[in-house]
Formats: C-alpha cells, structure tokens, sequence
C-alpha cells in the first residue's frame, strides 16, 4: 500500500531538517524584494507572500489527523514542526505589516480596533501564541497529554480567522481566498464526532 | 530616450513632480478584466485589439454616433499632462499622460442643455480578457462623472505615456484620467460616452456602495471602512518606502469649488 510505503519513508527522516528548509522561502522573498524580483511595489508583495504561506501551513498542520485517520499516511511527527513553522510566518508578516507596511506606530493599535479584517488577523495571531509556547515535549508533560490536546484545538481557530482575514481583504468578488476557507472548513468538519465511528479503517 | 528626459526634467520644473518610471507605471495596475494581480494586466493585456477603435459617443448630445479613434484625434489638441496618481489602496504614482481635454471631446459632439452627467463603459471582449470570466465585478466596467467635474480642464482623456502610445494594461487607446479622484475613476479602454440627466451607476458602486461612493475624491480625512486613506505609499520606493500624507483632492484645490457646500463625507 502506499500509505505504508510513505509511513515506512517517514519512519526514517526526522523533523528537524523542516526547520532549516523553513527559513529558505522568506529569506529567497527578502532578497527578492531587494533586488526587484517582487515587482515595483516589493512591500505589500512580501506581507501577502509571507500571509499565504503562513496560511497554507496552518492547512497543511490540519490535515494531518485526517490523513492519518482516513489514508493511514502518518505524518504526526512532523505537526509540530508546520505548526511552529507557520507560527514564524505568521510573525514575518506581521513584522512586515508593522515595520514596513504601515509604519506609523500609533496607526497600528487604531487599525487593529478599527479594521475588521486586522482584528480578525491579530485574533488568529493570539490564538497561536499559546500554542507556540506550549510545543515541546515539556509543556507536554506538564500540562498533561488531555489538557495539552484540548488547548491545541486553539489551532482551529486560527486557521478559520486566518482564512476569514484573507477572504475579507480582498476588493471585489475573488474565488482565491474562498477556496482556502473552503479547505479550512473541509478540515474541521471532517473533525466533528459524528464522522468518527463510520470511518474506522478496518486494517488498523 | 531624449524626450522621456526632456519630459521629466520639463515635470519637475512645473510643479516639483517626478514621474515614475516606464517599467513602474506599465508593470503595477489594476485592470480586473485581465486579471487582479497587479502584474496581470501587463502579462495578459496584448491579445486586447485596439485598432480599429470607435467611441460611441450617445444620449444627450446633438450629434451622436460612432467616431472612430483616428477620427477624434484629428480634431483634438494633444498635449502633455503629469499628474499624481492616487489609488484607492493607497498606493501613487506620478505619471507624465499625454491626451486631450474631455470637454474637448463632449463640445465635439454637442452637449445638450438638459445633460447633468457623463457615462463611460469599457470594452467588453470575453476573448482578449481572460479576467471577465470571474465575476469580480459586473462586466462591462462602467463609470460616471458629474458634468461639471467631466469638463474641468484637468479631466482628460489619455491617449499615451511618456509620449509614447498608452500601453494595452494602462488602458489603451483611451481613457479618461481625473487626477483628483481614486483610480478606479479613470475608466479604461473607453468604448462609451453617454450623456444623462441622471447619476449614472459606478462599477465599484455598485459592487460596495459602503466602500466606493460615485465621487471617489482622493480625501485623507475620509476613510475606506478597511483601511486608512490619511497616507500614500508611492510606488518605485523598494523595500523601504517610507508613507507620505495623502493631499484633499489629490493635491489638486482648484477643483474644491465644484464641491461648494457638499458634505463629502456623506458624498465620499
């Protein structure tokens, strides 16, 4: 089966390297930015940049479970390493937003009250600093493996307001942003109880 | 290369204005039609025929009709224009325009008494334009002017860049440019001029009546409900551009007598 050929494939290579390719894409995106790569406006090119893949890896976090439920392809060791990793993105983007993008320091606490979709955006922020704070195998331990679980469901949250925040960006009437709500909402349905006892694999 | 230079030197002499450059005004627009990434209209706009070309020009006018481009420009005093560039997104440009006044064009075909506004349409071509086939907005793209605002001699219809022909994703062969309003105002690739006694409806009116009001004045004291208008990001900065305070009216005061006694807040 495949799902074993991949399990057996993962088996073998550990997480770390995750970490180290991690830092490629926003390092490749600076010095594009630099060198004219983004186009002639490089700032709102890196912050939207930076967004998508912060948000595309809070995805990529929420299908593991179900690959592993549905396909059998384990790719567990690896979440806490796309969680941690689409924390990072998240932080270069809102650096970006903050540093570059509005720069006027008493513009920023004003536009996080008063524009929806930068409330929503720091709301998913907030929801994962706990969540980065708490993966490793520590917080594990002392939080206890049920309360740890039940805090990291904070990662559904955050996914949902990350994909409302891009979806109530946009002007106009845009299917890209749609889609990846689409896909969030896909994933935390296949979440609720009632798809658990139907789907059981039967070869365990 | 000469008059590119001799343009933008005559520029800074007339008021301090530094255009951009070719390469950023050609490679950074909005023009939904061929796409909404802001490279689209650059990448997508060249299957756009422009030639042969016509304006219906209709509705209260004395002598409506179909006039071709070459037409138009025969009877038209083409002369060099460099405006500010405001975008509703707060992003500006400073573009050298070249093209002709828009009431040059209205007197051509004869506005009649009762006319109060100007309608424009953009053309229609679901084969060049492989954005309208996503409704981001109602195709085609219309706009609409007020007729005092469509003839103050600061409202012209563009016809080229840097005195070169207007590129296809800047909106080629004609389109309006009203320097003291957001972007989406300056209506492109014009196919359409209609003459009313009636505010015409706007395509981002109609998309967001909240967000796009018909008069769309560059104002920093009015917000879009999503983000600030009080600062501009100028395009050509890099990576580190700093925001510059957004001027009323684009910069452009001689225009504020036309809004004597309007709330343009309530009339964003």
């Amino acid at each position: 089966m495949i799902a074993d050929r991949i399990n057996a494939v993962t088996r073998r290579i550990p997480p770390w390297p995750l970490y180290l390719i991690a830092v490629l894409p926003p390092v490749w995106l600076l010095y594009q930015g630099l060198t004219g790569g983004l186009g002639v406006e490089p700032i709102r090119a890196l912050e939207h940049e930076l967004g998508q893949l912060a948000l595309k890896l809070l995805i990529a976090g929420l299908c593991i479970t179900p690959l592993r439920r549905f396909a059998g392809v384990n790719l567990m060791r690896y979440r806490r390493a796309v969680g941690l990793i689409a924390f990072f993105y998240v932080v270069l983007h809102l650096l970006v937003w903050l540093v570059l993008d509005v720069q006027i320091p008493s513009q920023i606490w004003a536009d996080i009250l008063k524009r929806p979709y930068i409330t929503v955006g720091m709301g998913a922020f907030a929801l994962l600093i706990p969540l980065a704070v708490t993966s490793n195998n520590m917080s594990i331990r002392k939080l206890g493996g049920r309360t740890w679980r039940k805090l990291h469901r904070l990662a559904y949250g955050a996914a949902l307001l990350g994909g409302l925040h891009f979806v109530m960006l946009v002007k106009g009437f845009q299917i890209e942003p749609l889609i990846y709500m689409g896909v969030v909402l896909v994933l935390l349905v296949l979440r609720l109880p009632f798809q658990r006892a139907p789907f059981m694999r039967a070869s365990g | 290369g000469l008059a590119v230079a001799g343009l933008a030197g005559r520029a800074q002499a007339a008021d301090g204005l530094t255009p951009n450059s070719w390469e950023e005004i050609t490679n950074y627009n909005n023009y939904y039609e061929f796409g909404t990434g802001k490279e689209d209209p650059a990448r997508y706009a060249g299957d756009l025929t422009i030639a042969p070309w016509s304006v219906q020009i209709d509705g209260m006018v004395d002598r409506p009709g179909a006039y071709g481009l070459d037409d138009i420009l025969s009877k038209m005093t083409i002369e060099e224009r460099i405006y500010r560039f405001r975008c509703v997104e707060a992003w500006s440009m400073v573009v050298p325009w070249s093209g002709f006044e828009l009431a040059d064009l209205l007197e051509m075909a004869g506005v009649q008494s009762g006319a109060t506004h100007v309608a424009f349409e953009t053309v229609l071509r679901p084969d060049e334009m492989p954005g309208v086939s996503r409704n981001v907005l109602e195709w085609p793209y219309v706009e609409g002017l007020r007729l005092d605002e469509a003839m103050h001699p600061l409202t012209i219809m563009a016809t080229g860049i840097y005195g070169r022909d207007i590129p296809r994703q800047n909106g080629a062969p004609l389109r309006l440019v009203v320097p003291w309003k957001y972007g989406y105002k300056s209506i492109k690739s014009v196919v359409r001029v209609t003459l009313t006694d009636k505010e015409p409806p706007t395509s981002w009116n109609k998309a967001n009546a909240r967000e796009y009001g018909f008069y769309s004045n560059v104002n920093p004291a009015v917000d879009h409900p999503r983000w600030s208008q009080a600062t501009e990001r100028e395009i050509g900065g890099g990576l580190f551009a700093k925001r510059k305070p957004t001027l009323v009216f684009n910069g452009y005061d001689e225009v504020a007598s036309l809004y004597e006694g309007m709330d343009l807040t309530v009339n964003h």
